[in-house]
C-alpha cells in the first residue's frame, strides 16, 4: 500500500498549492487522478514518488518511509520523455540504466532491436515514451505514477502502450496512478478516481467502462 | 485550393560511408484541401505527416527526391513558386516552438510576419496588433519573449503570424501537442475561425478525437501512404462508414469507443 497522509505543498511563502491531501494506492490497483492544469497533479505525483518533499505530511510505502538511496520503488513517468533522458545517450544505455528487460518484454512494448544503437534524439516522442515506461519497470519497482504518458500518442499506439503496461502490471501486482485529463481513458483503465480541485483532493464519481 | 497528386518523397540515408540509399517516406499521396474547410491529416508518429507539410512548403533538404505534383489555386506548385508564396499565400504553423525568434517580443514577431507579407510599416503594425487581440493575447503577452509564454500562448502567437500573412492555405503541424484542454480548444477554435474566413486549413495531428471537433474532412496516413480520405462525419458509431481497416482501428482504439482493435488487426497494427 502506498499512502499519502495529510500532504501539504507550498512554493516558498505562497499559499499552498494543495493541503490535507490523503490518498491510498494498493498493490495491483489502478487509480485515476484528474484536475485542471495547474491544480498540482504533477506535483502530487512527484511527491508520491519521492522526487520532492512535501511541506507537511508524509508518504509511506507499506508503512515505511520512502528510501532515499537506490532504486525508487515508486517511479514517476513524466509527460515529456525528452526531458527524462540524456539526448546524447544511446537507446540501449537509457533502457539498461536500471535493469535489462527481457526480449519478450521489449517486444511487448514494441521496442525494435535496431533502435538500441541509435542516439535517443533520433526517436519520436511515442517511441521514446515506450522506452521510458519499460525502463521504469525494473524489479523492485512497485508503484508507477503515469503522468499523462499517452497524450502525444495516436489512438492505436496509445492502446497498445496501455495494453502492454496493464499485462505487466497485473503479472507483478504493480499499483498504478494514472494522471490524465481524459475521463474516458481513466474510465477504461481505473477502478476509481481522485479529483484535485481548489487545493483539495476528493474521491470523484467514477464511471468504469468495461 | 490545394490539390496533391501522386506525391512521393524519398530521402537519402547513409548505411555506410560513401554509400547512399534512398528511403521512401511518402508514397503516392493524393488528396485535396478545399477553401473554407479544415482538412485533418492524422496518423501515428513516423507516418510522414510533418514531411508532407514540409514538402508542400518547399522546406525539404536539397537532396530529397520529390515526385508527383501539387496544385495551388489550379496552378502547379513548383519549387520557385513555393519559395515565392511561402510566408505570403502559404503559411506553416510549425510543430516546434523553437521556430519563434528567442530574442524578439511576440509583438515584433507578428509585426515581422505582416511586413514579410508585403504590408508597409504602419498598416503592418496595425494588422499585427489586431491579430494579437483576435487571438486574445494581452499586453503582457505581446511584450513577452518566447520563453516567457506558455505553450498555448506561443501557439497563438504562431497562429497570429499565419493570420497576418493573409495566407490562403494554413498548415498547422501538431498545434495542440502539450496543451491542456482549455488551451487546446482555444487553439482549435482559432484554426476553425481561419477556415470560416475562407482559408484552407490543413491540421496535422495524431489526436483524432480533437481533430474531429473542427475537421470537415480527414485523411488517414500510415507509413507514408494515404490510407483513406473521408468526411469527418464518417467517424461515428463503430466506424462502419469507413472503408479501410486501419482508419476503423484508429477510431475504435479511442477510449470513448471500443478501446480495442480487431484481434486479427491488433497484431499487425501493434506499434506499426
Amino acid at each position: 500500500m502506498l499512502e499519502a497522509c495529510q500532504l501539504r505543498y507550498a512554493f516558498h511563502t505562497q499559499p499552498p498549492l494543495f493541503e490535507e491531501v490523503s490518498l491510498r494506492l494498493g498493490a495491483g490497483e489502478w487509480v485515476g487522478l484528474s484536475g485542471h492544469s495547474g491544480a498540482g497533479k504533477s506535483t502530487l505525483g512527484r511527491l508520491l514518488a519521492g522526487y520532492d518533499e512535501p511541506t507537511a505530511g508524509h508518504v509511506r510505502i507499506a508503512g515505511q518511509r520512502l528510501p532515499v538511496k537506490g532504486l525508487r520503488p515508486v517511479q514517476w513517468l513524466p509527460q515529456s520523455p525528452e526531458l527524462a533522458v540524456n539526448p546524447r545517450w544511446q537507446v540501449a544505455r537509457v533502457l539498461h540504466e536500471a535493469w535489462e528487460p527481457p526480449e519478450a518484454l521489449r517486444h511487448a512494448f514494441g521496442i525494435k532491436p535496431e533502435w538500441l544503437n541509435r542516439p535517443v534524439r533520433t526517436l519520436s516522442g511515442g517511441e521514446l515514451q515506450r522506452i521510458c515506461v519499460l525502463r521504469a519497470l525494473a524489479p523492485g519497482v512497485r508503484y508507477l505514477i503515469a503522468d499523462e504518458i499517452s497524450t502525444m500518442l495516436d489512438p492505436i499506439t496509445q492502446l497498445a502502450l496501455w495494453q502492454a503496461l496493464k499485462a505487466e502490471a497485473e503479472k507483478r501486482k504493480l499499483g498504478v496512478l494514472v494522471i490524465s485529463h481524459d475521463a474516458a481513458l481513466l474510465g477504461r483503465l481505473c477502478q476509481r478516481r481522485y479529483h484535485l480541485e481548489n487545493a483539495r483532493l476528493h474521491a470523484a464519481e467514477h464511471h468504469q467502462l468495461p | 485550393m490545394l490539390r496533391i497528386e501522386q506525391l512521393s518523397l524519398a530521402l537519402p540515408y547513409y548505411p555506410r560511408f560513401w554509400r547512399r540509399r534512398f528511403a521512401t517516406h511518402l508514397d503516392q499521396l493524393s488528396f485535396s484541401v478545399t477553401a473554407g474547410s479544415v482538412h485533418a491529416v492524422v496518423g501515428a508518429s513516423g507516418a510522414g505527416k510533418s514531411l508532407l507539410a514540409h514538402a508542400i512548403m518547399g522546406l525539404l533538404p536539397k537532396d530529397a527526391q520529390l515526385s508527383g505534383s501539387c496544385f495551388f489555386k489550379q496552378t502547379l506548385l513548383d519549387e520557385p513558386r513555393k519559395r515565392a508564396l511561402r510566408g505570403r499565400e502559404l503559411a506553416l504553423i510549425p510543430q516546434s516552438l523553437s521556430a519563434l525568434d528567442p530574442l524578439a517580443r511576440s509583438q515584433h514577431q507578428v509585426n515581422w510576419a505582416a511586413r514579410r507579407a508585403g504590408l508597409p510599416p504602419s498598416p503592418a503594425r496595425q494588422a499585427a496588433s489586431q491579430a494579437l487581440a483576435h487571438y486574445q493575447l494581452d499586453e503582457r503577452a505581446r511584450r513577452a519573449y518566447p520563453h516567457e509564454l506558455s505553450g498555448g500562448m506561443a501557439r497563438r502567437v504562431l497562429t497570429a503570424m499565419a493570420h497576418v500573412a493573409q495566407a490562403s492555405l494554413v498548415i498547422a503541424d501538431e498545434p495542440t501537442i502539450g496543451l491542456d484542454p482549455a488551451q487546446r480548444s482555444r487553439v482549435l477554435d482559432a484554426l476553425a475561425a481561419l477556415a470560416l474566413q475562407g482559408k484552407a486549413v490543413m491540421l496535422i495531428t495524431h489526436d483524432l478525437r480533437h481533430a474531429l471537433s473542427i475537421a470537415d474532412r480527414v485523411t488517414v496516413m500510415r507509413e507514408g501512404r494515404c490510407v483513406e480520405s473521408a468526411d469527418a462525419s464518417a467517424f461515428q458509431g463503430t466506424g462502419q462508414m469507413l472503408e479501410s481497416a486501419y482508419a476503423r482501428a484508429l477510431w475504435q482504439a479511442l477510449p470513448d469507443n471500443a478501446f480495442n482493435v480487431d484481434t486479427e488487426y491488433a497484431e499487425e497494427s501493434r506499434f506499426a
